[in-house]
């Protein structure tokens, strides 16, 4: 019983045991904890997980549209690239980063900062301006789906983490500290028991030993009193023998009495 | 210009230009195009046609740029034969061509010494009939002034820049301004140009260049709504020819959204037509991008202008002894490698429903 399974090395005392039981308590309170934690994460991830696919799907769609609206400026204009490059002096789209806390984790989510920015609203003046003008739309929209992809997919990632954590601590809780603590408390109970029963059993000893050693002096004394009453010489005589006998006895019990 | 004498010095480039036009792909063509699955296809279908084997030695995933690219090195490769077997005054016409594509790549070199770029990556994205001798050169400048000095003195452009810029101009001015002035100065020189050739050459060509100078016009209006254009700068960009000059311009100039612009231009005709079709039409294309009809009908009018470009392009075959074939053929040429792009990049990025929005030469 108390020698199976693992156990805390400790001495068995009951003061150890009090503080086994405190931690036993804190460990399945913070089991608990950490489960709930862990669902909690578990049901964030989930929706995330919808809403990363709902994302890549969308994303595909819109990224077709871009490149399509790209090649309708190519169409109308040419090709633009090296003005717009040159041209586009600020950031007119900004990814601005903030935290979001979910049960305990700091999630980063990106949101998109546009500034009405007139870099090179002149482009394709003579031809093509509002193809360049859609295009440009079309991208901006592209990129706030690659953002808002990009947010989920960083959750994604570190709720996953989170979440395999917080299992290993839940898991690690539930099968190794607390099964420890169970085993240690045991041990320390059984042996407790042992030493209660050690203890009843040396104080009988004890009792029937001191009850034994009684009776022989009195014993003794009725011999003595008996001896003093017929000569002096005679009682000189029988003493070394009665002596002698009971240190045979004491010698005999030596075995059995420790103490 | 005498009929009696354009054969002796013409006619042999004019019987080239006339050969090269029946090259130009017709609309049995454009459907089998139309028709194709993959680039590969599309390579093999245009193999059949004039163009013959130019995609030949390009590793196997043709890209659509490619594609392009090589599209206009087989129209630069024949406009440099027409025109180093050209004489006086055709060669003259054919550098007034060849003006337009040096005005892009002028301010395309601008822009990069502004930015201090590698001149040799500019070099290379320069149109390949804008490419002049000096135009190198305008990458050792270093400031605008210097700029035009050295290099643009030289060229055929300087007079433009002469006229409409200063120095001061150039450096605070924003590029497409530039751009724009220039084209419109060329505009007007090519046109006076083409009235010291004589009939029937100016009739064809002034009727081309007007259009081409009204385009511009409502391109630069409804283009400059909602950007920091002022109205007085955008009445200077406006070209002082074509049939829109001077009441529509003055008009255009003071147009403040899409509608007045249309009332604007709706005395004439043609004009009229783009803008009423464009507008019903954009109502059902765009029902699936909310917020995009005012883009939508001005995409729409765009379409229309290369459809109407091309018609008054074609018609300019049915005139002989007339120089404007050559332009005719170039425009019509370019035409038809936007419209191959645009097939080719619908096949690349399987957007089939939208393929049929070329526009088809003959």
């Amino acid at each position: 019983m108390s020698g199976t399974g693992p156990r805390e090395n400790i001495f068995p005392t009951r003061m150890a045991l009090t503080n086994m039981k405190l931690r036993l308590k804190g460990a399945q309170t913070g089991h608990s904890l950490l489960a709930k934690k862990r669902d909690a994460l578990t049901t964030r991830f989930r929706s995330i997980l919808r809403k990363v696919d709902e994302a890549k799907r969308k994303m595909g769609r819109v990224m077709q549209l871009a490149s399509f609206s790209l090649a309708e400026v190519t169409y109308a204009t040419g090709d633009i690239s090296y003005l717009v490059q040159e041209q586009a002096k600020t950031a007119t789209f900004r990814v601005k980063a903030r935290q979001e806390n979910v049960s305990g984790v700091v999630l980063p989510a990106f949101d998109v900062d546009r500034v009405a920015g007139s870099d090179f609203n002149l482009t394709g003046l003579g031809r093509g301006g509002q193809q360049v003008l859609r295009a440009k739309e079309v991208y901006a929209k592209a990129v706030e789906t690659l953002v808002e992809l990009a947010s989920l997919q960083t959750a994604f990632t570190i709720l996953d983490e989170v979440i395999r954590a917080t299992n290993r601590r839940v898991n690690a809780i539930e099968h190794v500290v607390i099964p420890r603590l169970e085993n240690t408390v045991k041990y320390i109970l059984s042996e407790l028991d042992e030493m209660d029963r050690e203890e009843f059993f040396r104080l009988k000893k004890v009792q029937g030993k001191k009850k034994r050693d009684a009776e022989k002096a009195e014993a003794a004394k009725m011999i003595e009193a008996g001896a003093a009453g017929e000569a002096d010489g005679e009682v000189k005589m029988e003493t070394p023998s009665t002596t002698e006998q009971a240190s045979d006895l004491l010698n005999d019990k030596d075995g059995d009495v420790i103490f | 210009m005498e009929a009696l004498f354009f054969n002796v010095s013409t006619g042999f480039l004019e019987g080239i230009v006339r050969g090269y036009k029946a090259g130009l792909l017709t609309q049995a063509h454009y459907s089998n195009l139309t028709q194709c699955e993959t680039l590969e296809d599309f390579r093999t279908q245009l193999s059949t046609t004039d163009y013959g084997n130019f995609l030949a030695n390009e590793p196997s995933p043709v890209s659509t740029s490619t594609i392009a690219e090589k599209a206009t090195q087989v129209l630069v490769d024949q406009f440099n034969f027409l025109r180093t077997n050209a004489v006086e005054p055709l060669s003259k016409f054919f550098d007034y061509i060849t003006y337009a594509y040096m005005i892009d790549n002028v301010v395309l070199l601008i822009t990069g010494t502004l930015h201090e770029r590698d001149t040799h990556e500019l070099l290379e994205r320069c149109h390949p009939l804008g490419v002049f001798d000096t135009l190198p050169a305008l990458c050792v400048a270093t400031n605008v002034e210097e700029l035009y000095h050295t290099a643009l003195v030289e060229t055929p452009l300087a007079p433009y820049f002469r006229e409409c810029l200063s120095a001061a101009d150039l450096d605070a001015l924003n590029i497409e301004i530039i751009r724009n002035t220039l084209y419109k100065a060329y505009l007007e020189d090519f046109y006076n140009f083409c009235a010291s050739l004589g009939s029937p050459t100016s009739d064809i060509m002034h009727q081309i260049l007007s259009f081409e100078a009204d385009r511009r016009a409502i391109n630069i209006t409804i283009n400059s709504f909602g950007t920091d254009l002022s109205k007085e700068r955008r009445a200077k960009l406006f070209p002082t020819i074509g049939r829109l000059f001077p009441e529509g311009n003055n008009n255009l100039a003071r147009a403040d959204d899409v509608e007045q612009a249309r009332a604007a231009v709706d005395y004439i005709q043609e004009y009229r037509s783009f803008f009423e079709t464009s507008t019903q039409s954009s109502a059902q294309n765009n029902s699936g991008l909310d917020g995009y009809d005012d883009h939508g009908s001005a995409s729409h009018l765009e379409d229309r202008f290369f459809a109407q470009e091309v018609h008054l392009n074609k018609l300019a075959f049915l005139q002989q002894f007339s120089y404007a074939v050559f332009y005719s053929y170039i425009k019509l040429k370019e035409q038809e490698i936007r419209s191959l792009t645009w097939i080719a990049e619908c096949i690349a990025q399987n957007n089939r429903e939208r393929i049929g929005e070329y526009i088809g030469t003959f």
